[in-house]
């Protein structure tokens, strides 16, 4: 039995924010949920799934997060309440669609959660998605703590209801990410049948009614949010700093208070709904500062309209000197932490803050130096990725023309690292290394001789790829696209995606084949397996040569799917007789290009070995290994 | 116990920490304290460092983050990850219950760098906690039949020394609960497994 579907209200659990979220979701009556997976926001449709039959839901993993708001928005407008999930670049996806669902407004309940990646921890940028709220006019919940993001959730939906306007709420790695005691409520047990009432016209468009109203909910919502429970102070009457702060900033900042031993000079404002500010309850907190600090992540956002809003009503209010990111007490990028937040505040307020002494602070500098070798980022030991780029590079050398891979979003985004050869010459958003290459196929007319290539996993193809390739197809661009198929959106959690016989909720669902979508636009398709390294190199070449439009699928499993499935192919292990270490002339090329962190070099020895702990038995060192050294000997089990 | 005792659970991408500081934080939520626990995910699992932050209260809900200098235990799946969380988060109070089997990162298989020395590791640790248990959880684990195993066992022997108030039972109520019932035999036997390896070892700490 799942924790999310448990109906025992008042019990204490343990959840992750993430999951906190889909429980408040459920508690509201949720019926729809649909995302595209992506990091840090992956578990909460992934745990609704998980309970989608027991509770009578529908829950997608959707193709990507403009579809998947899209069909939030059916739900919504059918008087449900629908629920949709997303990292920080996947609401710039679905952002066309936003920016006009919030004119038509909707009929139901509609809850945007965007999870917001400050030092882009596992992304590509670490933008604020805040902003979105005011381009779109909506109104913005940002939960401080985990217990909160389930009560928050709840409110959503209902202001969402009354006012007939999506909700956003944007959480951050530490609060999405953060496991904590949640109290569960109730579930409710009444379902409404949905309806699509045909006399309703959901339309967008251009003018400014639409837009009036909108304004008009956004007013109706600042009101509802004067009042909110969300948005609270803690502190003196007349503080010497008034600290304002906002999601994973408010716990970092009660604490630092607290180390600080500032309880009684420093009051702590918190706020919960972000967007339209809470204006009189502001105001009249503000009336008693004379400094204030702001602690928020990522951009200024909150610091920005505090500001304004202080300039409109600065003849009511006394001289107030701002301190935040603009000021410099607090950078401007990255994550927040305790020890910074305590580090600002103990610089504004001279409240001196200092753990152990200058031995152990030496002492410190100095393990840090000798005893923690850093640990770059690199494909898991047996990883098909790392077989399919030594294959590519191998294939680009041979041919000699400079050709150049375009990369794109997944596990494989590593290949611009040295755990992919450093094969990958471009990194940007899903999807846009086929755009790319489908821009630099037809170069050529222009006088370019560089072969093109672009690199996507399975889920990236159907999430992006496909309406680049169909662009390349149509242009007769010249390009070779290597789709990395490892039967599963590995980098978040293995959820299925529309290659998948099986959905989200793990009911069989109809497979569409890569190749078969190839074939369907004509273009030449070969798979191969990407373990079989000198054939898939030779295969590489021999289309480099070709022109037109090709598509190579390079297909083996996620090394941790398949360890967790059928254990280890092969026993592999290294002949010390055979293995000529410094001597053989290979130069080390299984431990020092190939790197697979199943391999070891023994320096006393002068020779490389196998650590059997991590080794998954996938036998390509083997194959690469000149002398012979490395042996596979196939699992018996 | 202080309050609030503040445990990282330490280890490189694919050791199973996520999974132990789950463990360990429900069976403390169902004891009855406020358990916080903060973790690293996605890109950095490949390959990379990884912590999880597990703060317990009997009063408050702490944040996600334990504040520099300030963890009272350390929990290492592996040894210099030991010593590079001590050298960030430990204090002289500190106690670590370290695995000693080493990864080597790939910067160290590539040959760019070396892997310290492991006798000298096991002592820069040893002087940056007030007591050190140097534990072969992965030892066990590979003679267990499952290398991923270790982090079960650790935590088995963390609880064996006395250092966090968890018992088999408690371990076998967590699997159940959180994961699932088919996964709680094997947990459970890693767990005595680990309580094992640390039968009659003095434990001087504060608990």
């Amino acid at each position: 039995m799942s924790l999310l579907s448990l109906d025992a209200p008042g019990k204490e659990v343990l959840l992750m924010g993430n999951e906190a979220m889909a429980r408040g979701a459920i508690e509201a009556g949720v019926r729809v949920a649909a995302a595209y997976p992506g990091n840090p926001s992956s578990e909460i449709i992934g745990s609704l799934a998980e309970v989608a039959q027991t509770l009578d839901m529908y829950v997608e993993w959707s193709v990507n997060e403009k579809v998947a708001l899209e069909v939030a928005a059916a739900a919504a407008a059918s008087g449900l309440n629908a629920l949709v999930a997303m990292k920080q670049n996947g609401l710039n996806v679905a952002a066309d669609f936003l920016l006009n669902l919030n004119l038509t407004g909707i009929l139901g309940g509609l809850v945007l959660v965007v999870c917001d990646d400050p030092s882009g921890i596992s992304s590509t940028n670490e933008q604020d998605t805040r902003i979105y709220a005011k381009l779109a006019d909506l109104p913005l919940f940002e939960p401080g703590t985990f217990h909160e993001a389930k009560d928050m959730i709840k409110e959503a939906f209902q202001v969402s209801r009354r006012l007939g306007t999506v909700c956003m709420l944007r959480s951050v790695t530490r609060i999405s990410h953060a496991r904590g005691n949640v109290t569960l409520g109730a579930i409710p047990k009444d379902k409404i049948k949905p309806y699509f009432d045909p006399h309703v016209r959901l339309m967008a468009l251009p003018g400014a009614p639409s837009h009036i109203v909108v304004h008009q909910r956004l007013k109706q919502a600042q009101e509802i949010f004067e009042s909110s429970s969300f948005n609270a102070y803690d502190g003196p009457e007349k503080p010497e700093l008034l600290v304002i702060t906002c999601g994973a900033g408010y716990l970092f900042s009660q604490e630092a208070i607290s180390i600080l031993g500032l309880g009684d000079r420093v009051g702590l404002l918190k706020i919960g709904t972000t967007w339209p500010l809470p204006e009189r309850m502001i105001l009249s907190i503000l009336a008693n500062a004379s400094r204030v600090l702001f602690v928020e992540e990522v951009d200024p956002v909150l610091e920005n309209n505090v500001k304004a809003l202080y300039a409109d009503n600065n003849s009511r209010l006394p001289r107030i000197e701002f301190l935040g990111k603009k000021s410099g007490h607090v950078p401007d990028v990255g994550e927040l932490s305790p020890g910074l937040v305590i580090q600002v505040l103990s610089g504004i307020m001279e409240a001196p803050w200092g753990r152990g002494n200058d031995e152990r602070s030496r002492l410190a500098a100095d393990t840090l130096q000798r005893f923690a070798p850093q640990r770059s980022l690199a494909f898991c030991a047996g990883c098909p990725h790392r077989a399919s780029f030594w294959a590519i590079k191998n294939a680009l050398a041979l041919d000699g023309r400079n050709g150049i891979l375009f990369g794109d979003i997944g596990c494989y985004s590593l290949a611009v690292l040295p755990t992919g050869f450093s094969q990958s010459k471009t990194l940007h958003a899903m999807g846009s290394g086929m755009g790319m290459a489908s821009g630099f196929g037809v170069l050529d007319r222009l006088g370019s001789d560089q072969p093109s290539l672009a690199v996507c996993g399975d889920s990236t193809f159907y999430h992006a790829v496909i309406p680049a390739l169909i662009n390349g197809v149509h242009h007769s661009s010249n390009f070779l696209l290597i789709v990395l198929d490892n039967s599963a959106t590995a980098m978040t959690g293995f959820q299925p995606h529309p290659g998948s016989p099986v959905n989200a909720a793990g009911l069989p669902a109809k497979p569409l084949l890569i190749e078969d979508i190839c074939q369907s636009l004509g273009v030449k398709t070969v798979i191969h397996d990407p373990f079989d390294v000198s054939g898939t190199s030779l295969i590489l070449w021999e289309l480099l040569q070709e022109k037109g439009p090709r598509v190579l699928i390079l297909r083996q499993q996620c090394a941790l799917v398949r360890g967790k499935k059928e254990g280890k192919r092969f026993t592999v292990s290294v002949n010390p007789d055979r293995c000529l270490g410094e001597q053989c002339g290979c130069s080390r090329l299984c431990t020092r290009v190939f790197r697979c962190p199943g391999l070891r070099w023994n320096a006393s020895a002068g020779k490389a070995e196998i650590d059997e702990a991590i080794c998954t038995g996938c036998g390509v060192c083997a194959d690469i290994c000149p002398a012979g050294a490395i042996q596979k000997e196939k699992q018996s089990s | 116990m202080r309050d609030p005792y503040n445990v990282v659970i330490t280890g490189v991408g694919g050791q199973g920490n996520v999974l132990a500081s789950l463990l360990v934080g429900a069976v403390l939520v169902d004891k009855g304290y406020k358990v916080t626990i903060g973790e690293t995910y996605g890109a950095s699992q490949r390959g990379g460092s990884v912590m999880s932050h597990v703060r317990i209260s009997r009063d408050r809900q702490y944040g996600p983050l334990i504040p520099p200098g300030m963890a009272d235990l350390v929990i290492a799946l592996e040894p210099t990850e030991a010593a590079r969380v001590l050298a960030q988060y430990g204090f002289d109070e500190t106690v670590a219950v370290v695995n000693t089997r080493p990864v080597h990162p790939v910067d160290v298989i590539s040959g760019n760098m070396q892997y310290p020395a492991l006798d000298a590791l096991f002592e820069r640790i040893m002087s940056l906690s007030k007591n050190a248990y140097m534990v072969a959880a992965t030892d066990k684990a590979l003679e267990m039949g499952n290398a991923i195993l270790a982090n079960i066992i650790l935590i088995g022997a963390v609880a064996g020394l006395g250092l966090l108030p968890i018992n088999e039972d408690d371990i076998e109520k967590a699997v159940s609960t959180y994961l699932s019932p088919n996964r709680v035999e094997m947990n459970r036997s890693a767990f005595v497994g680990g309580q094992q390896l640390v039968k009659g070892w003095a434990c001087s700490c504060r608990n």
